[in-house]
């Protein structure tokens, strides 16, 4: 099977594989990158819980070939904060209790801040909408949205997002 | 919150602050609204779940399954895949050890009547599409599903049987080898119904149906399993029972002590990680390869061929007399087992014993019957078939409100079981049963009435109380382990072999220990799920963690500190009684009627000089204690009566909807769960259940439906099966009361199940009080709905013909 060389920027480091023209940006983060904090929910681009920033931008991963995030900048949960220098969207997962068994976490932190990028004051409403691409089974969502609305609210007020 | 359910005047739903405590006597940690101890690892993704610890050497699985719900496995050729590049081994029924178990769910006591067969991989016949038939290990997964393609299987396909109610009858096409589909029946013979029906003024019969449900959580089925040193088979495995290692050592024909289980976090179980899933699969490829095998199932492998929710057809009879007392209730139920019985008898008598919901009924009959079908297999749930019955019983009670001309409110009112009250099996409620309390709260929670947004709108709003248990059925004599031990430092570990699903099970200890033990929840440390190193606590279900892990924790937290306190008594020279541990230090309190002012009081003592003198005097700073649920021997499963459950939670849902009568779409505006906690140990983390378990009754209300034509699948992805995106749903409101009643440890009661269960019945009631019409079915499509009102308008044209 033919292999192709891709260079992606990992949350910030090149790194380097060889892949196949099927494979998706999900087997290429989880399997050959040691991205694991990417999770695998469906395959099919049904639940977001394989979400990543392309180029600033939320993609199901799985939906993604590796291909073409060839010289591209991507962002995963780990490179969005670190506990010693968080994102305000993780500070406020955990603070509003937005976290249950955390399986969606990854992929609904990113698929926010993709959203909130887009639309830095959104109505809960909107909100909704913005992360209705992404499933959470444990939450019942109303603790997300409250995160998300904090986010917005403080930055709005002079902080980052 | 106003109180006042008839008017309720509030203009908008009021929500809890964050930073706002409900009133908790003089706790330190219980009760408060703080971030759950593993909610940090899991925002930076450095929890590792089952599938995030790949092992060097690491062979990938995958399992063929059958094509066919009903067929007779003829012949089975593997030796085509065998040969394939990369291929180490592919396994049929007989090469399992003992390919034939009886299913059993981690208990350690053996009850009679709920053991169902366990059949591994199918052999000689298939009794539902999707049943494993094959195994396969390859260095890669492509390598390992090419495999399974390849694999030749002759299958002589049989008529097979789909309905619960056509499998009932004598002459039914047998799924399994027993001559009869009937895995088990129930009854409870309550008072005399016949007589009670004749004293009733007004008596409402209907027929209910629900359908199948998937569980959906966002991690599939998953594991990883190596034979460690000493032989030992290791699977670490998305579980929320690692004490199946007995059945995959009866499986694998090797003794107990040669399998060890470990559950790390889990992404979601709802039940449908009760029974084994990959487990016995990895095993067997792991130790007959001696490589390390991964195996995670697709979606729609999930989909497909894991447990369901059971589907059931329900036929109540209810009646009551004129001022609205009920009299008697007669209920038919049958259930959908699928191709194997898996936990469909524990499931009936659940239903059976939830039945009367929390109201009293005088004279109760139930006839409760689960049968084998060529469907995919049932099982655990959610709710555990409480949410099946309480659709019925809270629909039945709106439609007799109706005949009545009493509110909805009024009528359970009227009919709700109260402490020193039976249920419907004579259980006598010695607990805090505070159902009337949630009920005006969640009902006056809605507010006013919201305006129509257009002339086809039509705006509802309805409620359902419902009742269930937490804690296993008594006659499993449930018991839980834990251990609580103070490092040298001041910190504490607790290990304790709790499963964690999500819901917080190994969060609710260290909030327990750290509130016992004067230290602040970061300085515990909990070790969980593991059947070698922490001491064994059972399942992760029936809602019964806190409940029976949390009391042990409890019990071995207070063992410690007791024992701590003689010797920090001895240093300060004071009674131990008179001390008070908290802030890492023993703080002697003044006793009653002392004189001294807090200025004389010595100490406090820091808890690490006594931690020093105790690790000195060889008293041990640890302790390692059991918590016995009540217990009781089966005299009659059959015949329902009396205590079958240790305890009950008690709560309401209250909705307001919006139907759009020309679309038929059903959107939920407001949605309240006003639920007795007993006592939350996590604020936040409580209200996160209460919210969750209202969007999982949503979904079962709206939107959920596993399609079976025949025995297959018709919904295999998330895009035909649809669980509630945040689009759908509304804020929850979470109301949380604190009777103190239970008996969890400070009297909490169980809330993981209760607050999904009457969650679907208080939507579908919401949307008959918009549109005047019920819904006997779930979910409510907008496809039901137009139905409906077209009936009702034919109804109504016939009516004015006449």
């Amino acid at each position: 099977m033919e292999r192709y060389g891709v260079e992606i920027r990992v949350n910030g480091r090149p790194m380097k594989a060889e892949v196949a023209a099927a494979d998706t940006l999900l087997e290429v983060l989880r399997d050959k990158l040691g991205a694991l904090e990417v999770k695998n929910g469906c395959g099919q681009g049904d639940c977001g819980a394989c979400t990543v920033l392309l180029d600033g931008k939320a993609v199901n991963s799985c939906l993604t070939l590796a291909v073409q995030a060839d010289g591209a900048d991507v962002i995963t949960l780990k490179g969005l904060g670190t506990p010693d220098d968080p994102h305000p969207l993780q500070e406020a997962f955990v603070e509003h209790g937005a976290i249950q068994c955390g399986f969606c976490t990854s992929g609904m932190v990113l698929a926010a801040k993709s959203f909130l990028d887009e639309n830095p004051d959104p109505t809960r409403d909107e909100i909704r909408e913005g992360i209705s691409g992404n499933l959470c089974r444990c939450t019942g969502y109303t603790k997300i949205v409250d995160a998300i609305e904090d986010v917005a609210r403080r930055a709005k007020v002079g902080g980052r997002s | 919150m106003t109180t006042d359910a008839r008017t309720g005047d509030k203009e908008t739903v009021e929500r809890p602050v964050p930073g706002q405590d409900l009133e908790t006597p003089d706790y330190k940690v219980i009760g408060r609204r703080l971030p759950r101890h593993d909610a940090r690892d899991k925002v930076y993704g450095q929890t590792k779940y089952a599938d995030d610890r790949p092992i060097d050497g690491m062979l990938h699985a995958k399992v063929l399954r059958s094509q066919y719900a009903a067929a007779r496995l003829v012949s089975i050729d593997t030796s085509a895949a065998a040969q394939m590049p990369g291929v180490h081994t592919v396994l049929t029924a007989k090469d399992v050890p003992c390919n034939e178990t009886t299913s059993k769910f981690g208990q350690t006591h053996t009850a009679g009547g709920f053991e169902g067969l366990y059949r591994v991989l199918a052999d000689k016949k298939v009794r539902y599409m999707g049943e494993a038939v094959a195994l396969v290990a390859a260095e890669t997964l492509e390598q390992a599903e090419l495999a399974a393609r390849a694999i030749k299987v002759e299958y002589e396909p049989l008529p097979g049987v789909f309905d619960p109610r056509e499998a009932m009858k004598p002459d039914a096409y047998r799924v399994g080898e027993e001559d009869s589909n009937l895995v088990c029946t129930y009854k409870i013979r309550r008072g005399d119904v016949d007589e009670a029906f004749k004293t009733a003024d007004v008596v409402v019969e209907n027929t209910y149906h629900v359908p199948f449900g998937d569980h959906v959580y966002i991690e599939p089925e998953s594991g990883v399993a190596w034979i460690d040193e000493d032989d030992v088979i290791t699977i670490r495995a998305s579980t929320q029972v690692i004490e199946h290692f007995r059945d995959i050592a009866d499986i694998m024909k090797v003794p107990h002590n040669k399998v060890r289980v470990i559950a790390p976090m889990l992404g979601g179980g709802f039940g449908g990680k009760e029974d084994i899933t990959v487990e016995a699969f990895l095993a067997l490829l792991t130790w007959r390869t001696k490589r390390p095998v991964s195996l995670t199932f697709s979606r729609e492998e999930s989909l497909l061929a894991h447990s369901k929710r059971h589907p059931y057809f329900m036929t109540y009879r209810t009646g009551a007399t004129a001022d609205g007392k009920l009299v008697a209730l007669d209920a038919e139920l049958i259930s959908d087992a699928g191709g194997y019985a898996y936990l469909s008898p524990w499931v009936l008598l659940y239903s059976t014993v939830c039945a009367t919901g929390p109201y009293k009924v005088p004279h109760v009959k139930v006839d409760a019957y689960t049968v084998l079908t060529n469907n995919t297999f049932t099982s655990a749930y959610r709710g555990f078939g409480a949410p099946q019955v309480c659709f019925a019983y809270e629909l039945q009670m709106d439609a007799l409100a109706e005949k009545l001309g009493l509110s909805p409110l009024e009528l359970r009112e009227l009919n709700y079981l109260h402490t020193g009250d039976e249920t419907g099996t004579g259980h006598v409620m010695q607990t805090a049963v505070w159902t009337d309390e949630t009920a005006r709260e969640a009902y006056a929670a809605l507010g006013k009435p919201t305006t129509p947004r257009s002339p086809r709108e039509r705006i509802g709003r309805g409620l359902a109380s419902g009742m269930q248990s937490y804690g296993r059925l008594i006659y499993m004599h449930d018991t839980s382990r834990s251990y609580v031990g103070f490092e040298l430092d001041g910190t504490l570990v607790v290990r304790c072999g709790v499963q964690d699903i999500g819901g917080g099970q190994a969060s609710s200890l260290a909030t327990i220990a750290a509130e016992v033990l004067g230290v602040p929840l970061d300085d515990v440390t909990v070790y969980f799920g593991d059947t070698a190193l922490t001491p064994l606590a059972g399942t992760t279900t029936a809602t019964r963690q806190l409940y029976m892990s949390g009391n042990a924790t409890l019990k071995a937290a207070r063992a410690v500190r007791d024992a701590l306190a003689v010797k920090a008594g001895e240093m300060l020279g004071v009674n131990p009684e008179c001390l008070d541990l908290k802030d890492r230090a023993f703080h002697v309190l003044a006793a009653d009627g002392a004189t001294c002012s807090p200025e004389e009081l010595p100490g406090p003592l820091p808890l690490k000089d006594v931690l020093k003198a105790c690790a000195s005097a060889g008293i041990p700073l640890w302790n390692l204690a059991q918590f016995n649920a009540p217990a009781r021997e089966v005299e009659d499963v059959q015949n329902v009566h009396g205590q079958i459950l240790p305890d009950f939670t008690f709560g309401t849902h209250a909705a307001e909807v919006a139907v759009d009568i020309d679309t038929g779409q059903v959107q939920v505006l407001k949605f309240v769960a006003a639920f007795d906690v007993g006592q939350a140990i996590n604020c936040l983390s409580a209200e996160g259940q209460l919210e969750g378990g209202s969007v999982c009754g949503l979904g079962y209300a709206l939107l959920e439906d596993l399609k079976l034509n025949n025995g297959e699948t018709m919904t295999p992805a998330l895009d035909t099966y649809l669980v509630p995106t945040a689009k759908d749903t509304p804020d929850v409101v979470p109301i949380m009361l604190q009777s103190g009643g239970g008996i969890g440890p400070f009297g909490a009661k169980g809330i993981g199940e209760p607050s999904s269960t009457s969650g679907a019945p208080a939507i579908a009631n919401a949307v008959a009080d918009a549109i005047g019409v019920r819904i006997n079915e779930l979910p409510l499509t907008p496809e039901r709905v137009l139905t409906a009102l077209k009936t009702q308008e034919m109804d109504a044209a016939a009516t004015g013909e006449r």
